[in-house]
């Protein structure tokens, strides 16, 4: 006993270094599995904190620009609300139910990481204004992400330049959909994998997120196709997908609540298990 | 100034310097220098190891909660707090232990050696575990290469502002 008490204590910074070896270890493998580490990421409330901080002096450099943005889409929703308003009484009754099935929360991206593979954009709205994980995540241009995890006050978001990712999208004014994933490659571009050839396409086409999707409404803009390509060994299409949103500046996103999700995913498991 | 003191305060302006500076450069998109591992070449060569190698895991996995890349700072600072007395002497030859080498003296090509090998292997590690594919290899060396040649840059203009004035 004693001899092997010596033993340690005569080891005692091996094991040390060992002990801090293996944690890390753990942690950095287990970081590229789909859902991440518990605690080491940045929606607690201190480095919620310290990001906000930085963002409020950062947030003066591109006020302009923000303006010009919230400029447009107000006039955008203006022109909706203008042209809707004949019909707007007669079709409340259709519609009500509709309109309810989609919530939506307003934050305001306090760090943004887009250069490396696996990015994520940390948000301050979290668990009080009603953010849960697997939530959809869209901006005035197209889509951003999915959140990732939550704490009180702070969310993470898994943005679309994520090689995690994948959403379902599909073509424009067609049924033809594929998943959307990102190479790591290019911050401008992702990848539509998995449209059947059957599908008629060419260069300039929208991508807008599917209906498939139990996170995003239908028709939410993702970008336009840049190129196609035919992979050989499954015959599918696969298209470079140039993004409507500049993924390097985001401002204010919205994060989008569906209803019926629950409802949705028990529907569908009790279906599976009946089989 | 008594030595801990002044290691905590090294700590925490690196570890400031990294979240407020330099994870905000982005050069050409991806290329961030990372000038904290300089804690722990500043560490005294005479100091308790055991404390470096805590402050090195703590310094890395801080920098790691607010990248969210999981454990990869903590990882590659531990490993280079352990080897870190092999690198010195393999720069500056077995004696540096009698000599109390100060990293921040002056710029000797020993300087640069180190200087080079410490960031290359830090970034290696770095970006090995932040790819972690084997196919991505050559992505990864190329990376590794490009961001040391940003970090020696970095490295070499804060080691000219530290540098004591002995005018």
């Amino acid at each position: 006993m004693q001899h092997i008490l010596s033993l340690i204590i005569k080891n005692s910074y091996k094991m040390l270094f060992l002990l801090l070896l293996g944690i890390s270890l753990y942690l950095a493998i287990k970081s590229h599995s789909y859902h991440r580490s518990e605690y080491v990421n940045s929606a607690n409330a201190v480095t919620g904190a310290v990001y906000s901080k930085i963002n409020d002096v950062e947030e003066y450099l591109n006020l302009k620009e923000k303006n010009r943005d919230l400029a447009s889409e107000n006039a955008l929703l203006k022109e909706l609300l203008f042209n809707k308003r004949d019909t707007l009484l007669t079709s409340k009754t259709v519609f009500k139910k509709d309109l309810n099935n989609y919530k939506v929360v307003v934050a305001k991206v306090v760090n943004n990481s887009f250069n490396k593979r696996e990015n994520y954009i940390t948000i301050n709205a979290g668990i009080r204004s009603g953010i849960k994980q697997d939530m959809g995540v869209v901006n005035e241009k197209g889509i951003v992400g999915l959140v990732e995890k939550t704490a009180a006050n702070f969310s993470t978001i898994q943005s679309v330049l994520n090689i995690k990712s994948k959403i379902n999208a599909k073509i424009k004014n067609s049924e033809h959909f594929g998943s959307l994933i990102w190479d790591g490659k290019n911050v401008g571009f992702v990848q539509l994998v998995d449209v059947p050839r059957l599908a008629t396409l060419k260069k300039g086409d929208s991508i807008v997120t599917g209906g498939n999707s139990d996170i995003f409404p239908e028709n939410i803009p993702v970008g336009k196709i840049d190129k196609i390509f035919i992979d050989k060994k499954t015959n599918y299409y696969t298209i470079n997908v140039r993004l409507f949103n500049d993924m390097t500046a985001i401002g204010y996103v919205y994060i989008i609540e569906n209803k019926r999700k629950k409802e949705k995913e028990q529907l569908e498991l009790q279906t599976s298990t009946k089989k | 100034m008594n030595s801990n003191i002044k290691n905590s305060l090294v700590f925490v302006v690196f570890l400031l310097l990294q979240i407020f500076i330099f994870n905000k450069i982005n050069l050409f998109g991806y290329l961030n220098p990372y000038p904290y591992l300089f804690f722990i070449l500043l560490y005294p060569v005479n100091n308790n190891k055991s404390v470096l190698l805590i402050s090195s895991f703590t310094l890395g996995i801080i920098l790691d909660m607010f990248a969210n890349s999981g454990g990869i700072h903590a990882l590659a600072s531990v490993v280079l707090a352990y080897f870190r007395p092999n690198l010195f002497k393999f720069a500056f030859g077995v004696s540096y232990e009698y000599n109390t080498v100060k990293f921040a003296d002056k710029i000797s090509p020993e300087r640069i050696t180190l200087l080079l090998l410490t960031i290359f292997i830090h970034h290696f590690i770095l970006f090995f575990f932040e790819f972690f594919r084997v196919d991505l290899i050559v992505t990864i060396i190329l990376r590794t290469l490009l961001n040391t040649l940003i970090t020696f840059l970095f490295s070499i203009l804060i080691l000219y502002l530290i540098k004591p004035n002995k005018k």
